[in-house]
């Protein structure tokens, strides 16, 4: 045991215990503006246990991407929404409560065998070269697939966002329909086509 | 490889000389280039405030602070010790937890980013193989603690400042890694001294900002708006917001907004001299006129000299941003919000996709200037 290993051991524990008390103050407290800043938290030291793996481009990619973005523009979704509602209660809350129970267990069970069933031995004789150089040569042979379709899942994502931002590329009454619980308010708009009949 | 001076290496050295053991002394050396950093960002700020009020008021034709020290050198000395002794106020039904933790993670993430400024070829706390993506990545952490203290100040004024801040630095930070992405295809790597080496060589014909003269645009501009600086201060636009996301704050929790702010400009200032001025390079490259003249490289004082000249041209040409901040300040009127998001959304992120593009294809065709 050196120091190196101590200073790795300690922060790893540290980190951890951190990690856990903020997952549980996600979930558990009852203002919601507290568990988005909580969530950060979380992915922080998520990314703090990437170091530790000397993962060190994806550690920062981390704190970039769910930290920077993510998280900030669930924190932005939670601050412009302004609505006062009281949620009724549910008939048959019970069973909602157990569904949730069950398929939290049955991931905690499926993630445990995982974890169990595999051999976590490390080859260490590899010399480490540029994490990130390595991790470009993975995405453009083995994991090329997955790498398009996540590009191709993001720009989906864009599009449809755009499409909704403009709303006059959706007929106004589509839009009344749906429940506003949850929507902005907002003033209506004009659709495209009704600017130009005019 | 190894040449400069290498202050960490002698030093273990010399402990262990002393019979201390390798951990012990290498556990010793850790806190000594951290503090001397954080004492030389403190420092910097302190130049900067002062830079920034005599500027000021050169520009509107006053004299700026001149009673505290020679020329004034001492007021924003004064300034801090004025605001360590001022009453901490937290305002009525605020978040008090929040409240505090905000201008922390403000700040913290600013004085991590120094991790990876270098000085010189040895002179900087480490080379990490990620660099300047860490410092893009620590910079994303701001705007999470503007929302904080925007949020739980019991203020319309400081939400809204706080949603202004979080919006401008989110959609800057795009053109900003863009524009870092097309340095670090030509260098080949993410870390900053081998940023620095591959602009090395030929003096100031070398630097990047002459094969990268729209991307050192795009940077400057985007960097200007993520430090909120005028003509991007729209958080804090005094006509509107009263002062953004800090206009409940008053002693040292507002000091921390104020030094993370200008720590931020200094360190935005060092970060483009590193990638686009040579960073701690001479305008004229010193090893081949050393060369020349017959001296050895590894000559002590030769060393000595290129270190002191290194740290000097980077902490010049910072300065000289820092300066030119300052007087962009004075000549440019404030942007309004759309505008704001129409330059960072349908100018600069076009411009900076084509800038990359153009970039690597130049590095296909001329690999000898473009670092094939």
């Amino acid at each position: 045991m050196n120091l190196a290993e101590d200073v790795q051991l300690i922060s790893f524990g540290l980190l951890g215990v951190l990690m856990i008390a903020a997952a549980l103050g996600v979930v558990l407290l009852d203002q919601i503006v507290y568990s988005a800043f909580l969530l950060g938290g979380v992915f922080l030291c998520m990314s703090g246990l990437y170091v530790l793996l000397n993962a060190d481009f994806v550690a920062a990619a981390q704190i970039l991407v769910y930290v920077g973005a993510v998280n900030v523009l669930i924190l932005f979704a939670i601050m412009l929404v302004n609505k006062q509602e009281t949620f009724k209660p549910v008939g048959n809350r019970w069973l909602r409560q157990g569904a949730t129970a069950l398929v939290c267990v049955g991931l905690f069970a499926l993630l445990s065998t995982m974890v169990l069933a595999t051999p976590w031995v490390v080859d260490t004789t590899v010399v480490l070269t540029s994490t990130v150089v390595q991790i470009g040569k993975h995405f453009f042979s083995d994991y090329l697939l997955p790498f398009e379709l996540a590009s191709v899942l993001l720009l989906m994502a864009m599009v449809g966002a755009i499409i909704l931002a403009r709303r006059d590329f959706i007929p106004e009454k589509m839009a009344t329909d749906t429940q506003d619980a949850l929507t902005l308010p907002e003033r209506p708009r004009e659709l495209t086509g009704t600017v130009s009949d005019r | 490889m190894n040449s400069g001076i290498d202050l960490q290496g002698s030093f273990i050295q010399t402990l262990t000389e002393f019979g201390l053991p390798q951990d012990v002394a290498r556990a010793l050396w850790i806190p000594l280039p951290m503090v001397l950093v954080v004492i030389g960002a403190v420092v910097g700020v302190l130049v900067t405030v002062w830079l920034e009020r005599k500027v000021s008021a050169a520009a509107q034709q006053r004299i700026g602070p001149e009673f505290a020290g020679p020329l004034g050198v001492l007021q924003p000395v004064a300034d801090g010790l004025k605001l360590v002794f001022k009453e901490d106020v937290t305002p009525n039904k605020s978040d008090p937890w929040l409240f505090t933790l905000g201008p922390i993670l403000v700040v913290i993430p600013v004085i991590l980013s120094y991790l990876i400024v270098p000085f010189g070829q040895n002179l900087l706390i480490t080379d990490l193989n990620v660099g300047i993506f860490l410092w893009i990545a620590l910079s994303s952490i701001a705007p999470i603690g503007l929302l904080m203290s925007g949020y739980s100040s019991n203020n319309k004024y400081s939400l809204l400042g706080g949603l202004r801040a979080a919006a401008q630095s989110i959609s800057y930070e795009i053109p900003l890694a863009l524009a870092v992405l097309a340095v670090v295809m030509m260098s080949n790597s993410l870390s900053t001294i081998d940023i620095v080496e591959q602009q090395s060589g030929y003096g100031i014909l070398g630097w990047n900002i002459w094969r990268q003269p729209v991307g050192f645009l795009i940077f400057w501009i985007a960097a200007l708006a993520e430090c909120e600086r005028l003509p991007f201060d729209l958080p804090e636009a005094e006509e509107e917001l009263v002062a953004g996301y800090q206009t409940e704050y008053s002693g040292m929790r507002f000091a921390l907004f104020y030094v993370g702010s200008y720590i931020n400009l200094v360190l935005s200032a060092l970060i483009v001299a590193i990638l686009y001025l040579g960073g701690w390079e001479f305008p004229i490259p010193l090893d081949q006129l050393a060369g020349w003249l017959g001296v050895s490289e590894t000559t002590p004082w030769l060393q000595m000299l290129t270190a002191s000249l290194g740290i000097i041209m980077t902490i010049l040409k910072a300065y000289v941003l820092v300066f030119l901040a300052v007087l962009l300040r004075w000549t440019l009127p404030r942007v309004r919000i759309d505008q704001l998001l129409n330059l960072g959304w349908k100018f600069l992120l076009p411009v900076a996709l084509v800038n990359l593009l153009l970039t690597a294809g130049l590095k296909l065709v001329f690999p000898v200037a473009f670092g094939g």
